[in-house]
């Protein structure tokens, strides 16, 4: 087996272990309701993970995600609550604003460059700092729009129901998962997140893909961020603070390297899922506190890095005496 | 000749780093079909004329012409489009993708779309059939020798180039077969018109199949002629601008007195890698270790530094028995290592040349008696003195500098600890003819110092000319001694090809 699957395999059989032993505790979370839950709680950390994933495997990081789903929350809800504006047409404008705010970041990352991390932290304060200046308090949305997605479900036998933005996840996978491995744009953030100046020397557009990184990260934060709009019917400023930090978790857990280079957009899907079904477990539980959710997320994490670390030491060693 | 067409062309070129001038107005012709060799000492500007020729750096004066007609580059990519596939000498392609991805990147066949990878893989199983290449195209480069690398590169540079090819040291890995190889594949590709630059230390290779040659010295342009006019003393006296007594082979002096016992190995070995082998090594005795790409040679040398951990037999130091299980323990007793892949293992890129140089040094002191910047811009200076270091100055990063340049570097941190023992692998890759015979010189003066040293190197005649002792690997076993009158090339040859005849040339 190729060394890059075998991350994403252990993620795979870990997830797996942990369903059933979720389950042999509790029977009903193997429930056509439970997984369909799954996928609507966690539609838009699902959907800034795919952006996620793809900066992390150029290399890179994005720590302004967060902050652009409160800022599309806002300027959504805004948009729509107080100057009348049709929620598509909201939804058309924050994506549009956040591409070019994603082009930006990305022309500071290659023109200036200035490393990501910097980038990307200056830019989550840019757009905090945005969705409170345009207001400080929770703006309900109240719109007919709205309630049509809502309502917008596939029942499940069993009671479960497949709600629309739980379905835009899986769809944002698929388009991702096809544009990370069967693309030459791909091709290109593998390349950079592999040797960006053997990259550049073998005629990769470096700025055009970076700056393209950037832009599909933030459009699928502000993605997210309608998402969470739907989800909610609210646009907070303060909204989604640290989901940066739960995407990277979920990339890293599904087996992309942090170094970038390597990794699956499938690998996210499952990392995503094994985060939101350590926070159903607590539920569940119900005597758990909420923290240890953070516990087990960081313990997890700690477990991923370590695996990674030794699966590529091992097979470097291996290549050196083959 | 006035209005003679150049399929690729680079008029007055000059290029500036800081307040060093790489180029001097430098010209280069290239005829559509010819096959042009550019020759130079290390650091004389050849992988900067070839980065501008194709893009990846911008003239500060002069300009490129493609057909007669001045084009402007903005970046490789755009030289692909011109038809110029290149190697570059540093670039090691992608380890973390596919062969297949490697070969193909930017211009992957797309159905619907979508890259069609079974036709990828399909197309690049045939390309590498013609290298001689029978790997699998969907599995990862970095999994593969260097060579195979190497080989892999230059396939991808022959499928770009619909105009020229411009190889930058592509056979620096490549074993006798390989090159051979590549050499029918220049001329097929010469025959169907292409120009073909080539750049490499090796003057055998040019005169094998170069038709003309541009020689720079210092950034400037020296000479462009015919080479059937030309013999290899002109050659290298253009490259050095004097006359020097190039020859490697001097031949070892009568047996001298051999110096005490330094290392015993005894069956020492380690599963997979290396087979059990016995070699004693005195002081002053210069140990040569031929053998093909893939023999043994380098993971013998990387489990007596303790790169890799033997796991059978025991070693003694001086009569004692030791332990040497990481590198941190050879350092302790006087051993260097100087690797063969300087790139990945070598050199710390962003550190200056002195900070490299002295490195080693400072792990050998320890934390606690941290060298002064005085007492490190000494150190580095003597040897960047007399190892003939060409930087513009000691404090630039070492990336910077020429591929032969780094090489001397790395030979420099290890000389600045004072080895009792040395193990160089592959010294001369890379490096040009004047500094070739320094380093052979070095190597010579510091047997007669009394050092221990064990040196890999596939030059045959090399290897006889400073070795005392030859030993021969083969399927990474160690197959032959070679003593006194038996150390020259023929025998050798003899040693490596033993059952195995038909693979060598
Ligand atoms: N990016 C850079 N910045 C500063 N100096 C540079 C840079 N690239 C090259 N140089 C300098 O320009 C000179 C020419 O380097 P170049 O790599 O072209 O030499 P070369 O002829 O290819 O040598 P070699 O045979 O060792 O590969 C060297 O002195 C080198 O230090
Ligand atoms: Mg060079």
């Amino acid at each position: 087996m190729s060394r890059s699957l075998r991350p994403l395999v252990a993620t795979a059989v870990i997830f797996a272990i942990a369903y059933a032993l979720a389950v042999m505790q509790f029977p009903s979370m193997f429930s056509t309701r439970v997984l369909g839950n799954f996928l609507t709680d966690n539609a838009f950390l699902g959907i800034t993970a795919v952006g996620m994933t793809f900066v992390i495997i150029s290399g890179g990081i994005d720590l302004s995600v967060g902050a652009v789903i409160g800022f599309t929350g806002v300027l959504v809800a805004v948009l729509i609550a107080w100057a009348g504006w049709h929620p598509l047409a909201a939804f058309a404008l924050s994506l549009a604003v956040a591409a070019s705010f994603g082009a930006g970041m990305g022309l500071a990352v290659h023109y200036l460059q200035v490393p990501a991390f910097i980038v990307t932290l200056a830019g989550m304060f840019l757009a905090r700092g945005g969705a409170s200046v345009i207001t400080q308090d929770s703006v309900p949305v109240n719109h007919e729009f709205y309630d049509w997605i809502s309502d917008l479900i596939i029942r499940l036998p069993g009671g479960g129901r497949l709600s629309f933005i739980g379905l835009l996840m899986v769809a944002v996978f698929i388009v991702g998962a096809l544009v990370a491995h069967r693309t030459r744009f791909g091709s290109y953030v593998y390349a950079l997140g592999g040797n960006p100046v053997s990259a550049s020397l073998m005629g990769v557009p470096v700025a055009r893909t970076t700056i393209g990184v950037y832009m599909v990260s933030s459009t699928l934060a502000a993605l997210a961020g309608i998402v969470f709009s739907l989800y909610t019917s609210a646009g907070y400023p303060l909204a989604a603070v640290g989901v940066e930090l739960d995407a990277i978790s979920a990339v890293v857990i599904g087996g992309t390297l942090l170094t970038g280079g390597y990794g699956f957009v499938l690998g996210t899907f499952i990392g995503v899922m094994l985060l939101g079904l350590v926070q159903t477990y607590i539920i569940f539980d119900g005597s758990l506190s909420s923290w240890w959710t953070k516990i087990v997320i960081g313990a997890l994490l700690f477990l991923f890095i370590v695996l990674q670390r030794l699966i590529f030491a091992a097979s470097a060693q291996g290549e050196k005496a083959s | 000749m006035p209005d003679e067409q150049y399929a690729l062309e680079a008029r007055g070129i000059v290029k500036i780093f800081g307040n060093h001038v790489a180029l001097d107005a430098v010209d280069f012709g290239l005829r559509a079909g010819e096959v042009h060799a550019l020759l130079g000492e290390n650091g004389a500007g050849k992988s900067t004329l070839i980065k501008i020729l194709t893009g990846a750096y911008q003239p500060d004066g002069g300009q490129v012409l493609a057909d007669g007609a001045p084009i402007h580059l903005d970046n490789p990519q755009q030289a692909q489009t011109h038809g110029i596939g290149t190697v570059y000498q540093e670039v090691n392609l992608l380890p973390n993708r596919s062969v297949a991805e490697n070969l193909f990147l930017g211009h992957q066949p797309t159905r619907f779309g979508l890259v069609d990878r079974r036709k990828m893989e399909r197309e690049s199983r045939g390309i590498l059939r013609r290298y001689g290449l029978e790997i699998d195209p969907s599995s990862e480069l970095g999994a593969y020798s260097v060579a195979v690398q190497q080989i892999v590169a230059i396939a991808r540079a022959v499928e770009l180039s619909g105009k020229v090819l411009i190889l930058d040291e592509p056979t620096a890995s490549l074993d006798r077969n390989e090159v051979e190889r590549l050499f029918e594949i220049i001329r097929d590709l010469k025959a169907r018109g292409l120009a073909v630059v080539f750049i490499t230390h090796f003057l055998d290779q040019v005169f094998a199949v170069a038709d003309r040659v541009t020689i720079l010295r210092n950034g400037k342009l020296i000479e462009t002629r015919a080479l059937d006019a030309m013999s290899r003393t002109d050659v290298v006296r253009l490259m050095l601008g004097k006359d020097v007594a190039f020859s490697g082979a001097t031949g070892v002096e009568d047996a001298r007195p051999m110096g005490d016992v330094l290392l015993d190995y005894s069956q020492y070995g380690r599963k997979r890698s290396v087979h059990p082998f016995n070699l004693t090594i005195h002081k002053g005795e210069v140990i040569g270790v031929a053998g093909l790409l893939g023999s043994g040679r380098t993971e013998m040398a990387r489990i007596m530094f303790g790169a890799d951990a033997a796991d059978e037999g025991e070693v003694s130091i001086a009569g004692t028995r030791t332990t040497i299980a990481r590198p941190t323990d050879a350092i302790r007793h006087g051993f260097g290592f100087c690797p063969e892949d300087r790139k990945a293992e070598g050199i710390f890129g962003d550190l200056s040349v002195r900070e490299n140089i002295i490195i080693a040094l400072q792990g050998k002191l320890g934390w606690f008696s941290a060298l002064n910047r005085d007492e490190q811009m000494e150190i580095a200076g003597r040897f960047g003195e007399s190892m003939d270091i060409r930087a513009a100055s000691l404090d630039m990063p070492i990336k910077l500098l020429s591929g032969g340049n780094q090489q001397k570097v790395i030979l420099s941190r290890w000389l600045a600890t004072d080895p009792a023992f040395l193990i160089l692998d592959e010294p001369t890759r890379g490096i040009d003819v004047g500094a070739h015979a320094e380093i052979v010189r070095t190597i010579n003066r510091l047997r007669d110092e009394g050092l221990a040293l064990v040196v890999i190197s596939s030059e045959l005649d090399e290897v006889v000319a400073y070795s005392t002792r030859i030993v021969v690997m083969r399927d990474r076993e160690m197959v032959a001694e070679l003593n006194g009158e038996n150390i020259n090339p023929g025998v050798i040859v003899q040693a490596i090809a033993n059952h195995r005849d038909e693979e060598l040339a």
